[in-house]
């Protein structure tokens, strides 16, 4: 990243760098949670809170970590800022903990928090790198709210959990989509998402690893 | 026996890592170009997993659940919010320690593994499986059983994907879609394929 201006790193991630259909970071959590917005929101809130604290803390004391080690240093941050997330979710909202069940451990394993501590965290000052979390983290955020909002309007006819569409089973007219609400429709959106973002910026488009060679004249005979 | 059996085949098809809960989906998308590298990543994945889950479980069974550290004389201590970070250590250092014994005993697998035995380390699989068998209350056997089973069903998942993805590079994908896009949509098909097994009850 050439241009590194605080309005650069907080808003670049969200559409033309954008962690998950760019990056191909953090996509293990972006299908499981987010058959109903509830909890993508929860889920939301928690990767930015954590992306943005451990890159402020790895930025803070990047100069001190010996490069060897520096992988496990970054893991015990975070490891920890998730642990502490994962208890006020316990305390505070303990059916929407119940409902991510080991996803809220798995952000320690999330590609994106990790990625952004090794890629950007290590290079940058502190405020920088807050801000970097905070724009991945939205980034993120605004993928899964987009999959989430799909999924719970087409597949249960609702949006946080309040009826929009009646559907059938209530007596109303509209007959939900079950697939929407199974796993594969998940990757479906995904694809289409990505699809929809190139086509809006060509620049994303990947090269093809195989040129089809063109029509001889003489094949069509 | 019996009851071992069931828990392998519901772990590779039923409740398949990557396909039914998405776990290791980086990995998974990164390195599934080559079907090479996916045989060698998905072996890679296996023998971490079945070493990790049980290693996991003997530390929560006998240090970290509530009343667990009984024997040290501690019976009312609860340590299980330690959980995640115990786990994630445990994951690095048995990585690490098998990557040492590799390079030393077996150096022919060690470079065939090359660059992702660390990557295992932040691969969700593994953490996943371990929080499963927190979740579930496995016992030592099943443990040691289930991280197996876990770790066949995504090495499978992971080559059939390598093996569609090698042909799928001859077709004339629209140009948005190229690459990641197309491969989203490949991995949405094969998940579906895999619903199939949902219903089966062992």
């Amino acid at each position: 990243m050439a241009d590194t201006s605080a309005k650069q790193v907080l808003f670049g991630p969200i559409f033309s760098n954008n962690p998950i259909a760019l990056q191909i970071l953090g996509i293990c959590s972006a299908l499981a949670v987010t058959t109903s917005l509830n909890v993508t929101i929860v889920m939301c809130i928690s990767v930015i809170a954590v992306t943005a604290f451990s890159n402020l803390a790895v930025s803070l004391v990047r100069t001190q970590i010996p490069n060897s080690i520096r992988i496990i240093v970054q893991m015990t941050i975070i490891a920890s800022l998730v642990i502490v997330v994962d208890q006020v979710l316990k305390a505070y909202a303990y059916e929407i903990s119940k409902q991510l069940s080991v996803f809220v451990g798995l952000i320690i394993t999330n590609c994106i928090v990790m990625g952004r501590a090794e890629g950007f965290a290590m290079k940058n000052g502190p405020a920088l790198s807050f801000l970097d979390g905070i724009g991945n983290g939205l980034g993120y955020s605004v993928m899964l709210l987009f999959i989430a909002f799909f999924r719970e309007l087409l597949g249960a006819g609702s949006l946080f959990g309040i009826t929009l569409l009646p559907t059938i089973n209530e007596g109303g007219w509209y007959v939900p989509n079950g697939l929407l609400l199974l796993p594969p429709s998940a990757f479906f959106i995904i694809g289409l998402a990505i699809w929809g973002l190139r086509a809006w910026k060509p620049d994303q488009v990947e090269e093809a690893d195989y040129k089809m060679s063109r029509h001889k004249a003489k094949e069509a005979f | 026996m019996e009851h071992y059996i069931s828990l392998i085949l519901k772990a590779v098809f039923v409740e398949n890592m990557a396909l039914a809960f998405f776990l290791g989906m980086c990995t998974f998308l990164a390195i599934s170009k080559k079907i090479e590298a996916a045989v060698g990543l998905g072996i890679a994945v296996i023998v971490v997993l079945t070493l990790t889950v049980p290693a996991n479980n003997l530390i929560y069974n006998n240090l970290l659940r509530e009343g667990a550290l009984d024997w040290a004389g501690y019976p009312n201590i609860d340590l299980s919010f330690l959980g995640l970070l115990t786990y994630i250590g445990v994951i690095a250092a048995i990585v690490q320690i098998m990557e040492m014994v590799l390079d030393k005993y077996i150096p022919a697998l060690y470079s065939a593994l090359g660059v992702f035995l660390p990557l295992i380390t932040v691969n969700c699989a593994i953490m996943g499986a371990s929080l499963f068998m927190v979740e579930r209350d496995y016992t030592f056997g099943e443990s040691v059983v289930y991280g197996f089973g876990a770790g066949l069903g995504w090495a499978l998942a992971i080559v059939a994907l390598a093996g569609i993805r090698e042909k799928l590079k001859y077709s004339d994908v629209p140009e948005g879609l190229r690459g990641l896009g197309i491969t989203f949509i490949t991995v949405g098909l094969m998940s579906l394929g895999f619903m199939s097994f949902s219903g089966i009850s062992l």
